[in-house]
């Protein structure tokens, strides 16, 4: 990793970590005897050790200039590997807390392990751990191959991913130690939303520079929609973060926004969320690498282009749908339910524009489970939304809102999408990227398919019935008026449905496992001979078609 | 001036939907210029490409 930095770039990496380490040690001063100074202490840890790093590559000989007729695929691999780590952990802490949601003892009577902490870690594991990592990995791989150029240099792809990790454990931590904003899925706390800041705009910065050195005109779809991934994202995550600490030595902060406006401002942050981190950056991946897999080009790239306009203007007004029947002026309600529901005709065109780009070539998705994890999460992707666009709807919020079916619409979405057509687009990439013929084991695919499949459905149908039988029993009144089940009661009802959950849920995590294995098993049995050589040949200048690799 | 609630509705009610509109309008002209045609075809054909190095 070193031995590839230019002597330049190692100079810097040694400036930016020794002065990580500074700011590491003296949050651990400022913040003693508070979470603040753990961190501190974790933020010098992780900078110290990748002094050491720096240093036992420090001298290795030079990069030669023939790395440039090559793409730099490293922070890639790392990020991939990193990406199914966090997905394994997330998917424990997950399940584990679909078993306590049933058997209410499983916090072991430890404070860092009750629900409202270890489910922030299970959400910020899947989503920034998991997704994150995969997002960034993908990009760089789909940003390179598309505009034929290789990343601008090798040191900010390292910053950006190992900086990202740096939030995400930072965050988690936070969470046992009972450090939260109090803010859906912005949970962490002001010094790691700085630090994330900083993060993301070096990644939107080699997103640009890569672009203006582009080879090819055309910007391809995929990467519009990793760069307004990028672009929103940096843009609610800083609105939705501002905050005063109660000092620089302590985790505390308040937000800048307080009553509804604070609410508006969360959900506005928390739906867009959805749509630019779990939708837009995994819709790049989709129009790159099914075609790709599937071996045809997309069905329609002008659709491609209409849904990318719909949904990055039409989502960014969908938040308030969170906030039905509250202090939100009613307009404000009914603006978002309508473009929730406008939002369905982006959507099911660019689920639509997947399924067609396969209609020819079903038979490859019966043979390759690689393509049949994209093909499902198409499917799941346009269900998901177009039931999001359905619970939109005010007086359908009414009865799912507060119960399950918002969870079992949420995990349509993550397990069924987002997880599937990552699982899917590592399993197409992993082969490319470590020059393989194939992955390890084609058979470990299938169960792995089979696995998540199955776990999504037994979670989603659970979720299904669940919710819709709590928010029937709690709008339920008897003939003298008044409520004709308790809390309990729709709890007692709740019990079957909490433990089919958690076996999908474990299906799921095992499948995982199993995907994790197969990759590393793909990585580790190299043929010598492709261990040994640099497949591939420098270009020829102005060559347009090179052999395969 | 103060903004009140009522200039933040008049405001979505008329700039909102209005900008909303031609966005959508210009969207549709750029993906349906037929001098745009080749161009995308060709950009959705050219992935499908294995080549596996940076072009120069």
């Amino acid at each position: 990793m070193v031995s590839q930095l230019t002597m330049n770039e190692r100079r810097w990496a040694m400036g930016i970590l020794i002065a990580l380490s500074l700011i590491g040690l003296t949050m651990l001063g400022a913040g003693r005897g508070d979470a603040f100074g753990v961190h501190g202490a974790i933020v010098a840890a992780a900078a110290i050790a990748m002094i050491f790093v720096v240093i036992s590559g420090y001298f290795a000989p030079e990069p030669g200039e023939e790395r440039l007729t090559r793409y730099y695929d490293d922070p890639s691999k790392a990020g991939i590997v990193i990406s199914m780590v966090w997905a394994m952990l997330g998917l424990f802490v997950g399940d584990w807390v679909a078993w306590l949601l049933a058997y209410p003892n499983l916090t072991f009577d430890a404070p860092w392990s009750s629900l409202g902490r270890i489910r922030p870690v299970h959400t910020t594991s899947i989503i920034f751990g998991f997704g994150g990592n995969a997002l960034i990995a993908t990009s760089f791989h789909v940003l390179q191959r598309t505009t034929r150029a290789r990343l601008p240099d090798q040191l900010s792809p390292w910053f950006v991913l190992l900086g990202y990790n740096l939030f995400c454990v930072i965050a988690v931590t936070g969470y046992l130690m009972g450090v939260t904003q109090s803010k859906e899925y912005a949970e962490a706390e002001w010094y790691a939303d700085i630090w994330l800041v900083v993060v993301w705009v070096t990644y939107f910065a080699i997103y640009l520079r890569t672009l203006a050195r582009r080879k090819e005109p055309h910007i391809y779809v995929a990467n519009w929609y990793y760069m307004a991934f990028i672009l929103a994202v940096a843009m609610l995550h800083i609105v939705n973060n501002l905050a005063v600490p109660i000092s620089l030595g302590h985790a505390k902060s308040y937000s800048l926004f307080s009553g509804v406006q604070d609410a508006m401002t969360q959900w506005w942050y928390g739906h867009n969320a959805v749509a630019f981190f779990l939708t837009a950056g995994f819709l790049g991946m989709l129009y790159y690498y099914l075609p790709k897999r599937a071996g045809r080009p997309i069905f329609s790239y002008r659709l491609s282009i209409i849904s990318f306009w719909g949904i990055t203007f039409i989502y960014m007004w969908a938040g308030s749908h969170h906030l039905h029947y509250t202090a939100l002026p009613q307009w404000v309600q009914t603006l978002g339910m309508t473009f929730s529901v406008m939002l369905l005709v982006p959507s099911w065109a660019s689920a639509g524009n997947a399924l067609m780009t396969l209609n020819g070539a079903w038979h490859k998705v019966r043979d390759d489970a690689t393509l049949r994890f994209m093909m499902v999460a198409a499917i799941f992707y346009g269900l998901s939304t177009f039931e999001g666009s359905f619970m939109a709807i005010r007086p359908v919020n009414a009865l799912s809102h507060y119960t399950d079916w918002t969870i079992g619409h949420v995990h349509a979405g993550a397990m069924g999408w987002v997880a599937l057509i990552t699982f899917g687009s590592i399993y197409a990439v992993v082969p490319w990227l470590w020059k393989r013929e194939a992955m390890y084991s084609a058979r470990l695919i299938e169960l792995h398919f089979w696995l998540a499949l199955s776990g999504t459905l037994i979670y989603v149908f659970a979720m299904w019935n669940s919710g819709i039988t709590q928010g029937l029993m709690w709008r339920t009144y008897n003939e003298s008026g008044t409520l004709a089940y308790s809390f309990v009661d729709s709890l007692v009802a709740m019990y079957p449905y909490y433990i089919a959950r958690a076996i999908g849920g474990l299906l799921f995590f095992l499948g995982a496992i199993v995907g994790f294995y197969n990759i590393w098993m793909t990585i580790r049995t190299a043929p010598a001979e492709a261990r040994a050589s640099e497949p591939d040949a420098p270009a020829l200048s102005g060559a347009r078609v090179q052999p395969g690799e | 001036m103060d903004i009140e609630h009522g200039h933040m509705v008049a405001l979505a009610k008329s700039f909102g939907l209005f900008y909303l509109i031609a966005l959508s309008i210009g969207v549709l002209i750029y993906t349906f210029w037929p001098s745009n045609k080749k161009r995308f075809e060709r950009a959705a054909r050219d992935i499908i490409q294995d080549e596996d190095t940076p072009w120069r």
